[in-house]
């Protein structure tokens, strides 16, 4: 059993960071990202960690430079936020389809404008397709577990994706938790030193990064979809192989008083404890309701998701996201594609909340069901509202 | 020898689309785009190589006797060769069609 | 002349090529010969990171790659970035020890419009970090992969696609950036500026920018008969022209002290550059006049850096 630490989430992150024995870190400045930073950059000032640590002049050069480092077979980190994600997003796509393992932490921001420090997923969500694996985390000791998770995952020779951890800005990663750390021999273990299968070296030249003609084009695009897609049963395998480490069991989707509940809420990121605080109470006055926690937003887990909600008369999804002009939430889009061909599936009713760091609680939360189950009752079984928006 | 892009499934691309056969582009030829082609007068050649150092194309060899001679798969016939030799001992000719 | 602008040097090069045949650049393509040349220079301890242009699509349409040295590409303006990154892993996984140690030397390789445009604030960091690796710019002077879009490294009175020469406006209406420059405000080890036309020269300054430990700036004038509206066998005597005009003087600024690789007691006139450029077509006797004063008054200025030894 590791020690059991009080710690900011982002001081654990770094902590990780450290432990996985990155070898390049690449970033730059951005709220709330900065504490993960600062901290690695102060783990390899005192030498407690040996990597080349870059602060660059843009979040765009901080993806490319772990871009040119994963290539060379130098386990490579990164980190940002909001602005900084739009900035870096081009790189984003580019690092997926060369199938270049790097881990980044996104600490959740608002997108401008106007500008907002905050947490919301509006920075994720504008890089959805970009052909990373995505896990979004309820708390610290998930964010802290998911660094090791990533790299043993990404780096898998039969995966070969980069990954991304979310970790809700602020109410994550400004919040002091406990951690349980997991010692350094069950880690290195756990994650062996990279060994890509192609490499930039003049050993063995290869050219990565060409130009596809459309008699071509498609066919890449298909390899990574796969890829992608085909990376489920080693993401399974390597919480199972985790679990089996750290007693820490993790699902793509994870469920709280759901198994028997007409009412079931969906929710992702640091949502899932606050939610669960409205089912308890709740269920307490005796209403049948249960939370569905999505951890695995791609590759999208359509069965697990399905198992945990099908039975449920009604979902209620919260999404952190709008897509304005779009259907409502990205969350809630994503839930109704995968219920839309079953012959009996719940209705689904989407709210947006929690924008640019709004604070919700778990009586915000009872009153969307409240809402949801009353316009679901009147007949509205396409309800989709920005929850608690002053008229 | 590589086969072109239609013809690979998707099955067979390697990770990240890396091309792993290095240099493989000698294999096309671009010979086909030039209307006139470069004829060397040995007589008149000096062997300084500046026909060979200024192709763009890497189109020019040494051979065994010590001239460099074109070869024609690679040769775009842009006519730098027959412009630069101090000599004039390269003459830019049309090429005649080769069926 | 000196004997490293001797081209009948030629024959104590290497034969190998590392930027092979088969490559879909345009007839006389100057910058093609150019990363040619750099290519022999490196030979095969090399990684070399290529911004998003001409040479890199010529160079690797899949399954085709020109390159007999590992070559990456990943987008227009990161090439220093991406070159940092590639340095930084080597250095890391050789001081760890999993890989051997053995100098590999790091390039980042872009067009104008990579290094002076959307790339130069990639460049800037890159540059400042102090990374070991050489930038390479082959400047062709406008965006000739997209179709000949004016760039900031485009010269005054050039027409483009985006600078055409009109009824009321004479082509590009400002003046070339000096990039050389800005690269060695960074006070960088080595800053040169090299042509294709001078291929011992380029060889020359791209092994000493490899032996050099930090960053080293290559700026190399690259003929481009598409986008200069130029006969494709002028690509080699029209950089001559450029260099011996003043237009495109080829110095070096080692650790600040600037060095004319080449110079002229007397400049030949620019008219003998311009009159072999279709770009050029439309400029009066005025413009022309203008020009020329500002070249001089250009070559003038690097030669009394030159003369004093100093950069600054």
């Amino acid at each position: 059993m590791g020690k059991r630490v009080g710690m900011e989430v982002s001081i654990a992150a770094a902590e990780a960071v450290k432990q996985a024995n990155v070898d390049v870190i690449s970033a730059y400045p951005i709220t709330p990202q900065t504490h993960v930073v600062e901290h690695l950059s102060e783990l390899v000032a005192n030498g407690e960690l040996d990597a080349e640590f870059f602060c660059v002049e843009s979040e765009h050069s901080a993806l490319s430079v772990c871009v040119g480092s994963e290539a060379t077979g130098a386990r490579s980190f990164t980190c940002t936020s909001s602005q900084g994600l739009a900035l870096m997003s081009e790189i984003t796509y580019i690092a997926s389809a060369l199938r270049l393992p790097i881990v980044m932490i996104i600490a959740n921001r608002a997108l401008s404008a106007p500008i907002s420090i905050w947490n919301d997923h509006s920075d994720v969500m504008s890089i959805r397709d970009c052909g990373w694996i995505q896990f979004f985390a309820e708390n610290g000791q998930d964010v802290y577990d998911h660094v090791f998770i990533a790299y043993r995952l990404a780096e898998d020779r039969n995966v070969l994706l980069p990954a991304i951890i979310n970790m809700d800005g602020f109410t994550l990663s400004h919040v002091i938790e406990p951690i349980e750390f997991i010692e350094q021999e069950k880690i290195d273990r756990f994650l062996p030193p990279y060994q890509p299968v192609h490499r930039l070296h003049p050993d063995r030249p290869v050219s990565m990064g060409g130009i596809a003609l459309p008699p071509i084009f498609t066919e890449t695009k298909k390899a990574h979809e796969v890829a992608l897609q085909g990376s489920m049963p080693k993401i399974l395998e390597t919480w199972k192989a985790f679990g089996d480490m750290t007693g820490r069991y993790y699902q793509p989707v994870e469920t709280y008083k759901a198994e028997d509940a007409e009412t079931i809420m969906v929710i992702m990121g640091s949502f899932g404890e606050t939610a669960s605080a409205a089912v308890d109470l709740m269920r307490e006055e005796g209403r049948s309701v249960g939370l569905a926690k999505i951890r695995l937003w791609r590759p999208f887990p359509f069965e697990a998701f399905k198992q945990a909600t099908l039975h449920a008369k009604q979902l209620v999804v919260i999404d952190r996201a709008i897509s304005i002009g779009g259907p409502g939430g990205p969350v809630a889009s994503e839930v109704k594609a995968a219920l839309y061909g079953e012959p009996i599936r719940p209705v689904v009713y989407n709210f947006v909340a929690g924008l640019g760091g709004r604070d919700v609680s778990p009586s915000d939360f009872i009153k969307m069901v409240d809402k949801a189950e009353i316009e679901i009752e009147e007949g509205n079984r396409e309800g989709y509202e920005i929850y608690g928006v002053r008229e | 020898m590589t086969k072109p892009d239609s013809e690979w499934k998707w099955k067979e691309l390697p990770e990240g689309t890396v091309m792993l056969e290095p240099g493989n582009a000698d294999q096309y030829r671009t010979g086909d785009w030039k209307t006139l082609k470069p004829v060397l007068n040995k007589e008149l050649c000096i062997h300084c190589g500046l026909c060979y150092i200024f192709c763009p194309d890497s189109s020019y060899n040494l051979d065994a006797e010590g001239y460099f001679i074109v070869n024609l798969f690679y040769c775009k016939g842009c006519g730098i060769c027959a412009k630069e030799c101090p000599t004039g001992a390269i003459t830019m000719v049309v090429e005649e069609e080769e069926k | 002349m000196t004997e490293k602008l001797n081209v009948f040097a030629v024959r104590t090069l290497t034969q190998k090529e590392y930027f092979a045949p088969g490559h879909r650049a345009c007839q006389g393509c100057a910058e093609a010969l150019a990363v040619r040349l750099v290519a022999k220079a490196l030979g095969r301890n090399v990684i070399i990171a290529s911004a998003t242009g001409c040479m890199e699509v010529v160079s690797s349409p899949i399954p085709f790659t020109a390159w007999r040295v590992p070559w990456f590409h990943v987008a227009f303006e990161n090439a220093a970035a991406v070159a940092s990154g590639i340095e930084s892993g080597l250095k890391v996984l050789m001081r760890k020890g999993r890989l051997p140690r053995k100098k590999i030397v790091t390039i980042a390789l872009a067009g104008d419009g990579g290094t002076a445009d959307i790339g130069l604030q990639a460049l800037s960091g890159a540059l400042e970090r102090g990374h070991d690796f050489i930038y390479i710019c082959t400047d062709n002077e406008a965006y000739m992969n997209t179709g000949i879009q004016r760039s900031s490294s485009t010269p005054f009175g050039a027409s483009t696609t985006t600078s055409p020469a009109g009824k009321v406006k004479m082509g590009q209406i400002t003046w070339k950036k000096n990039m050389p420059a800005i690269a060695a405000a960074h006070n960088i080890p080595y800053v040169a500026t090299a042509c294709p036309s001078y291929p011992i020269d380029l060889v020359e300054k791209v092994k000493k920018a490899a032996s050099i430990e930090g960053p080293a700036y290559l700026h190399i004038l690259s003929v481009c008969p598409t986008g200069w509206r130029s006969a494709p066998e002028l690509s080699i005597k029209l950089g001559r022209l450029a260099v011996e005009t003043g237009i495109f003087p080829l110095y070096e600024v080692e650790h600040g002290k600037y060095h004319l690789s080449i110079d002229f007691p007397r400049l030949r006139p620019i008219k003998e550059y311009i009159r072999l450029q279709g770009r050029f077509r439309h400029l009066t006797e005025e413009m022309i006049g203008q020009i020329e004063e500002r070249v001089r008054k250009e070559y003038a200025e690097l030669k009394e850096k030159a003369a004093k030894g100093v950069a600054r």
